[in-house]
């Protein structure tokens, strides 16, 4: 009997070896066909050798998590072959190149079909050695018998560029390959895909993709940053864009130079941003601060790895969360969000420049590698530009500030604590201001009822922002007996986990982390037995519900290998609470 | 409307000792940006953290007191949202030297439109007397109880050597002729350095006024010809019995701004911020089918 559309598919290999754009070529024949995926990308932190891999689900269903069990597993090496076959389900296969030295009786006696094919030898035959990976695509959709025009489809998108020649000679290696395949494995492979018919066209888009469209649908018109793990992608991303959006970006000297800029880029009045992880963040907080104090709008990404100094840097972690929260000497209103999936990435991108603004003060989203890298197809729609606003606060136009009868003052007493905020360049709003302790105009002072105001008016923007601080999302049927509990980019995870437990379990995710919203994290967990999931070691986020709420939750999970949790893993820790 | 020093005045009372370099350099200030014309709505000063640093407090300008070490990334972050602002960094030795060498580099090298002038006291002066990257050799302070074991780093040949398109040394004992280095800084299309002997003379007793006037000379009087980069570089290691004022060398490059594609539609900040169009919506997403 065959299985139709439910399969996961890991190719792997060296680094060096194209493991990711060949993963990324199938996952997108799979997407135009109208297939939802999954995909997870494991890479280490070096440019050669090493393993790699790209690890896709795929379902005509939406999918929101990977799973541990891989069908089809296409090693570019032997050591690929020896690191994974275990994964592979019982019945799924193996496609390799027949010159791997490969026991193929060894593969069958584990019970995994050996599908060898002449990667190699079909690539030189119809077109050139380096197509050896477009062969193993071919191969792959032979065995698995998925629509070879898909692919071709892909193939001609994506070697456009290099010219017609080699466009045609891959199409000619990936067929001949995908018919080698099929001829010889097909009948005997239990796992098929089948493209959708009339399926719409979706979207298959990363974190950091989804991160980086949603700050420029929100304005985002400068960026700096220090390329880094995870988060390097999105300034790249931002860069190819300059030309056409009018966007500048600025690889800059260090991560301190990085946000020196965009502060200065905000306090001029350009909605600015700055991404990197928890060793660049280390180095920004000082000027994280001076952003605070000064009332600049500022959006910060910190896409979390596995710390701490270097610790696993191309790896997952969510170990960050109360340094995000609490760094800088001092105290002044930061607000944080965690976003879970590619549309909240979206979302906060653009999200995050408007609160900044508003309360003119720094937003941090607080990411990480997992979310950064994986890859979500996504209905067109989720992706919403419509619902994009942007709302630049207590911004002051310049008829505005025309009008001005009084001199300006920079930080003027408010009932909210936010005050109108004018760019440097109106001669009615000529000011100076000070990372200093300074009054309303932003003269240096060390009055100490000034600093009490000050401190009062800068702290009163934490109670404001509050309005716009949204209360965890939940998923799941209302009363169910376990509650999930999870932040960032675990929400995928728990939802499968809770599909699968159907009715037994209820999702908490919460993607507003600051200022906590205590009050609607109370409502939400009042029933049921919390179980707080994290991938940390020292439970940061129930330590920070406790602090908040006062809920003690009893349970958690906790993950700090550098690696994302998988649904099986997570079922298999609920199975030992309820012991 | 022309614009007059009563334009730049400030009711705020500066803090500095009497006698202190920083009020010759505030002078300067004020008369070159008053020489060249520009109003205190035009002009932005950047400073650091230090007793100069307070500078945009004691004047009626757009001023943003930052970080100690930081304001070069900051100014290049307001040129960059920005390049209608006239656009000054004013700091500290220990701010440019000490924290701040690296970016330092950078913006020599980066040739943004900005002027870099920093207020070289050889000491920390709001921490209160302990040696600098500039101070002399052999300087005896809090901190170099031995006298300092290191050699004083020289701003004037470090951006020479990173690329600056202005290079030049003021006196804060001689206004008017800092000034008009200013002015000139000022006028320079890029990075311009203008290295500020400043006595401080509260907690530098070597480097005094009198120090000073007994060394330095005009560069231009002596015949120096700053279109010479080596020459300039000579002149710059000069040090000790004769110390040369001016401006050492300038050059034309294009400036970093003027580079940048999405800058050629004018300053970022001044835009009207609206939503992506239909049709940019239409293109982005086709990137992710
Ligand atoms: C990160 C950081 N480290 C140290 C200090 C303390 N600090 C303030 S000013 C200063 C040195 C000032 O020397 P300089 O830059 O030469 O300025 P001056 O006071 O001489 O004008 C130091 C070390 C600080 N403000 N920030
Ligand atoms: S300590 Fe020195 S630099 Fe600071 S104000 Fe006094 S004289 Fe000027
Ligand atoms: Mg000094």
């Amino acid at each position: 009997m065959s299985i139709i559309n439910d399969l996961t598919f890991k190719i792997a290999g060296a680094a060096g070896q194209g493991v990711e754009s060949s993963g990324a070529g199938f996952a997108q024949a799979l997407a135009r066909g109208g297939l939802y995926l999954f995909g997870l990308q494991d890479y280490m932190s070096r440019i050669r050798g090493g393993l790699n891999f790209f690890q896709v689900r795929v379902h005509e269903h939406p999918l929101y998590s990977h799973e541990e069990a891989v069908h089809v597993l296409l090693p570019l090496n032997e050591e690929a072959l020896e690191e994974y076959v275990d994964e592979v389900a019982p019945g799924g296969g193996v496609i390799y190149d027949e010159g791997l030295k490969v026991d193929r009786e060894w593969v069958a006696g584990k019970g995994r079909k050996a599908m060898p094919v002449p990667l190699i030898e079909i690539a030189k035959e119809h077109g050139d050695r380096v197509m050896a990976n477009t062969a193993a695509l071919g191969a792959a959709a032979g065995v698995v018998e998925y629509s070879y025009e898909r692919l071709a489809d892909v193939i001609r998108q994506n070697f456009r560029r290099k010219g017609e020649d080699v466009v045609a000679a891959n199409l000619r290696v990936g067929r001949a390959a995908y018919l080698y395949a099929q001829e010889r494995y097909a009948a005997d492979f239990q796992w098929k895909l089948r493209q959708i018919p009339e399926a719409p066209q979706r979207l298959v888009m990363s974190g950091n993709q989804a991160l980086a469209l949603g700050a420029l649908a929100g304005g985002c018109r400068f960026m700096a940053a220090y390329p880094m793990t995870p988060t390097t992608s999105i300034l790249e991303w931002l860069a190819r864009h300059e030309r056409q959006y009018g966007v500048v970006t600025k690889h800059a000297e260090d991560e301190i130079a990085a946000i020196c800029m965009a502060i200065g880029a905000n306090f001029a009045g350009v909605r600015a941003m700055v991404a990197t992880s928890g060793g660049g963040f280390s180095l920004m907080v000082e000027a994280l601060g001076l952003a605070g104090m000064c009332e600049v709008p500022l959006v910060i990404v910190e896409g979390q790895r596995g710390g701490p100094s270097t610790g696993l840097p191309t790896r997952t972690e969510q170990g960050d969360l109360l340094f995000v929260i609490n760094a800088s000497q001092g105290e002044f209103p930061r607000l944080v969000l965690a976003p879970g999936t590619v549309e909240e990435c979206f979302e906060c991108g653009w999200r995050a420049f408007n609160l900044a603004e508003k309360y003119q003060t720094p937003v941090i989203i607080l990411s990480d590698q997992f979310l950064a890298s994986s890859l979500r197809t996504v209905e067109v729609e989720a992706i919403d530009f419509d619902r994009v606003v942007i709302d630049r606060g207590k911004l002051l136009s310049a008829e505005e500030l025309d009008a001005l009868t009084e001199p300006y003052k920079r930080h003027r007493f408010t009932e909210d604590g936010i005050s109108p905020r004018a760019i440097p360049g109106h001669p009615k709003a000529v000011y100076a201001t000070a990372s200093d302790e300074h009054d309303e105009f932003g003269h240096i002072t060390e009055e100490m009822h000034n600093r009490r105001k000050m401190m009062q008016k800068r702290m009163k923007k934490l109670e404001t922002a509050r309005q716009d601080i949204r209360p965890p999302i939940q998923y799941g049927p209302a009363g169910a007996p376990i509650v999930l509990i999870g932040w960032g980019s675990t929400y995928g995870v728990l939802r499968e986990v809770v599909d699968r437990l159907e009715g037994e379990a209820r999702l908490v995710h919460f993607c507003d982390l600051w200022p906590f919203p205590a009050q609607a994290a109370a409502e939400a967990l009042r029933d049921g037995t919390g179980v707080v999931v994290e991938n940390n070691l020292t439970g940061q986020f129930r330590r920070l519900l406790r602090s908040e709420t006062c809920l003690p939750i009893e349970h958690s999970i906790s993950r700090y290998d550098g690696r994302p949790f998988s649904p099986e893993e997570i079922l298999a820790g609920l199975k030992e609470i309820r012991k | 409307m022309t614009v007059t020093l009563k334009d730049y005045a400030s009711p705020v009372k500066p803090t500095w000792c009497p006698g202190c370099g920083d009020y010759g350099i505030l002078a300067a200030i004020r008369q070159a940006l008053v020489q060249v014309g520009l109003a205190p709505h035009e002009v932005l000063i950047v400073t650091g953290i230090g007793c100069g640093s307070k500078l945009p407090d004691y004047m009626h300008v757009n001023g943003f007191m930052t970080l100690h070490g930081r304001p070069l990334p900051i100014a290049t972050g307001i040129r960059l949202a920005n390049h209608g602002l006239k656009v000054l960094v004013v700091h500290g030795d220990g701010d440019s030297m000490g924290l701040g060498m690296g970016h330092f580099i950078h913006a020599a090298r980066r040739n943004l439109d900005l002027v870099d002038l920093i207020q070289n006291n050889q000491i920390y002066g709001l921490t209160k007397g302990q040696y600098s990257p500039t101070s002399d050799p052999g300087f005896i302070t809090s901190t170099s109880p031995e006298g300092a074991l290191e050699g004083a780093a020289n701003p004037v040949a470090l951006a020479l050597a990173a690329g600056a398109t202005f290079v030049a040394r003021g006196f804060a004992g001689d206004t008017k002729g800092l000034a008009d280095l200013v002015a000139r800084a000022i006028e320079h299309r890029g990075y311009a350095l203008v290295d500020v002997l400043q006595p401080c003379v509260t907690f530098n007793r070597k480097n005094t006024y009198d120090w000073y006037r007994e060394r330095v000379y005009n560069l231009a009087e002596s015949g120096h010809d700053p279109r010479d980069r080596l020459a300039a570089y000579q002149k710059a290691l000069e040090w000790g019995d004769r110390i040369p004022l001016g401006v050492f060398y300038q050059t034309e490059r294009p400036t970093y701004e003027e580079q940048v594609v999405a800058l050629k539609e004018g300053p970022l900040a001044l835009r009207t911020l609206t939503k992506l169009s239909l049709q940019e919506v239409e293109q982005l997403r086709s990137e992710f089918m």
